[in-house]
């Protein structure tokens, strides 16, 4: 779940240099996911090939706008990097919810930009204090996996609270029909759409170190630090994502739970608007 | 609508006038006019379709028409404070929906959602077993896990969660559609028998004409949206002017 770009050591001299022929090398693993393809005739050969030259040209290009981004040192680019990372996280997050774009976009958008928006903030001004509050060697990987794990929490909520207002339509009205507000009428189909959305974050402090390596972790040993360094690094990161999951959710919960209830407080028919 | 008027004034009645809803596009309520009396307990039937559950949903706004005006004592129901009105008017639902918890967690909760200063009642155990027996259940219900009750027992609960507000008036949507015959009966002279207690103005869609014959004492007959025609239940059975109204309720 975690992003794997690396932290610390960038440049490193111990760091092995990978050269466009190792690369090819490596795409030799693509080949064999796509021999596999063939061999069970699962249709994925040219899935695996387009996605190979995607992933390619997505990550050199991204590679060529970070140098462009590192070495022009301006506050605002690093923002508008950070702005765009942000608008392609909340795109995604209204894919799988169950109700209109329209509807969902305001809601999980605003709520990650609050939510990442501050976690990265308190991270940053707080707790790594860099040199230059803007620092994009540090606020761009941060963001990054942030806003990855805002997305996911916030598309978790959305998408248990769609289904679980349409399945508590009864229960909902029932509370209504007593003079509850949404609020409270909406508030187990609220506590569990929260559970949904906070138990991958629980896990993954769980199992951390023990079941998974987290790619920022491997990627910062692999550049050359410490491992001692990279571990605090990751605990920093675990508490972050927790942080910020949390804050998301719970801000697209509150949001979105009112698009499900009218000005008079009923119930919509046709679900959220 | 020439007759005299009870909704209007002191009794809490309701007075419908040119009510259109549409819901998905199609029209379930068509230019309704009609009035139900405070003080009575009033059946609303009609065949399937006729749009009786949608009129019932709109008495404590539980939907909004799509146009037309809906009075309760007079004034609008948009007029008064949601909340307040769907506390002052209960609402039964066909299949009841139990809350988490036993029989007494339920009545409580129907209190406790009135909000601070605004509970009308110590929510004691007295209370419970007071409401309990008002519908007719054993106050040794009281702290029962709902989830093992019957149908009839779910019901009776709801029903007296819809009492724990002291509602002037009960709404009530097919609220024996799902039970026997004779579990079915019991529960409507409760009902009847809990409205008369307090004259409180029961409003009560049923499919079964029997019930209404025998429990009510105004019936309105809606077909398609609007309104057949209204009147005092024995007459209704006994001499209905419409050919409409005689063909539907010849099959009691």
């Amino acid at each position: 779940m975690l992003a794997t770009l690396a932290l610390a050591a960038a440049g490193d001299p111990t760091t092995l240099d990978v050269s466009w022929l190792d690369l090819g090398l490596a795409g030799a693993l693509v080949l064999a996911a796509m021999g596999i393809s063939a061999w069970q005739r699962l249709g994925l050969g040219r899935g695996f090939a387009i996605g190979a030259v995607r992933a390619t040209v997505q990550l050199v290009v991204v590679g060529y706008v970070l140098v462009y981004v590192f070495a022009a040192d301006r506050w605002w680019l690093v923002l508008l990097a950070l702005a765009v990372m942000l608008a392609a996280a909340a795109q995604a997050s209204t894919g799988r919810v169950g109700a209109p774009r329209r509807v969902v976009l305001p809601v999980t958008g605003t709520a990650m930009l609050v939510g990442a928006g501050l976690t990265l903030a308190y991270v940053d001004a707080v707790v790594l204090r860099p040199g230059q509050w803007y620092d994009p060697r540090y606020l761009i990987p941060l963001f990054g996996m942030i806003v990855g794990n805002a997305m996911n929490g916030a598309a978790l909520a959305a998408e248990r609270l769609t289904s679980e207002m349409e399945s508590r339509r009864g229960e909902i009205e029932a509370y209504l029909a007593l003079g509850a507000t949404p609020a409270r009428a909406a508030a187990e189909p609220t506590r569990r759409a929260l559970t949904a959305a906070l138990i991958p974050a629980v896990n993954a402090l769980m199992v951390v170190g023990l079941v998974t390596l987290p790619g920022m972790m491997t990627g910062q040993i692999l550049a050359g630090a410490s491992p001692l360094l990279a571990v605090r690094y990751q605990i920093v990161v675990m508490f972050m994502l927790t942080g910020a999951v949390a804050l998301t959710s719970a801000l697209v919960v509150l949001g979105y739970r009112k698009r499900f209830f009218t000005a008079a407080e009923q119930l919509r028919p046709g679900g959220p608007a | 609508m020439a007759t005299t008027d009870p909704g209007t004034e002191g009794g809490s009645g309701f007075v419908l006038r040119g009510v259109v809803q549409e819901k998905q596009g199609t029209r379930v309520l068509d230019g309704l006019d009609v009035t139900l009396p405070g003080g009575e307990v009033t059946a609303l039937v009609g065949p399937s379709g006729a749009g009786k559950t949608s009129l019932l949903r709109l008495l404590n706004r539980l939907d909004d028409p799509t146009a037309g005006t809906v009075l309760f004592r007079g004034r609008p129901v948009a007029g008064y404070p949601v909340r307040e009105l769907r506390r002052r008017v209960g609402f039964v639902f066909q299949a009841p929906v139990m809350f988490p918890g036993t029989v007494a967690d339920n009545l409580r909760a129907a209190v406790a959602l009135a909000g601070p200063g605004e509970a009308p009642v110590a929510a004691d155990e007295r209370w419970v077993a007071g409401l309990l027996e008002s519908v007719e259940l054993d106050p040794a219900y009281a702290p029962r896990d709902t989830e093992h009750l019957s149908g009839g027992e779910k019901q009776r609960v709801a029903l007296a969660r819809a009492l724990a507000t002291r509602p002037e008036v009960l709404l009530l949507d097919e609220p024996t559609a799902a039970l026997d015959p004779e579990v079915a009966e019991r529960l409507m002279s409760t009902i009847v028998r809990v409205a008369a207690d307090s004259g409180r103005t029961v409003v009560m869609v049923t499919h079964r004409l029997a019930e209404a014959r025998d429990f009510t004492t105004h019936t309105v007959m809606m077909e398609a949206g609007r309104l057949v025609e209204a009147g005092p239940t024995r007459a209704l059975f006994e001499r209905a002017t419409h050919e409409r109204t005689r063909a539907y309720l010849a099959s009691a």
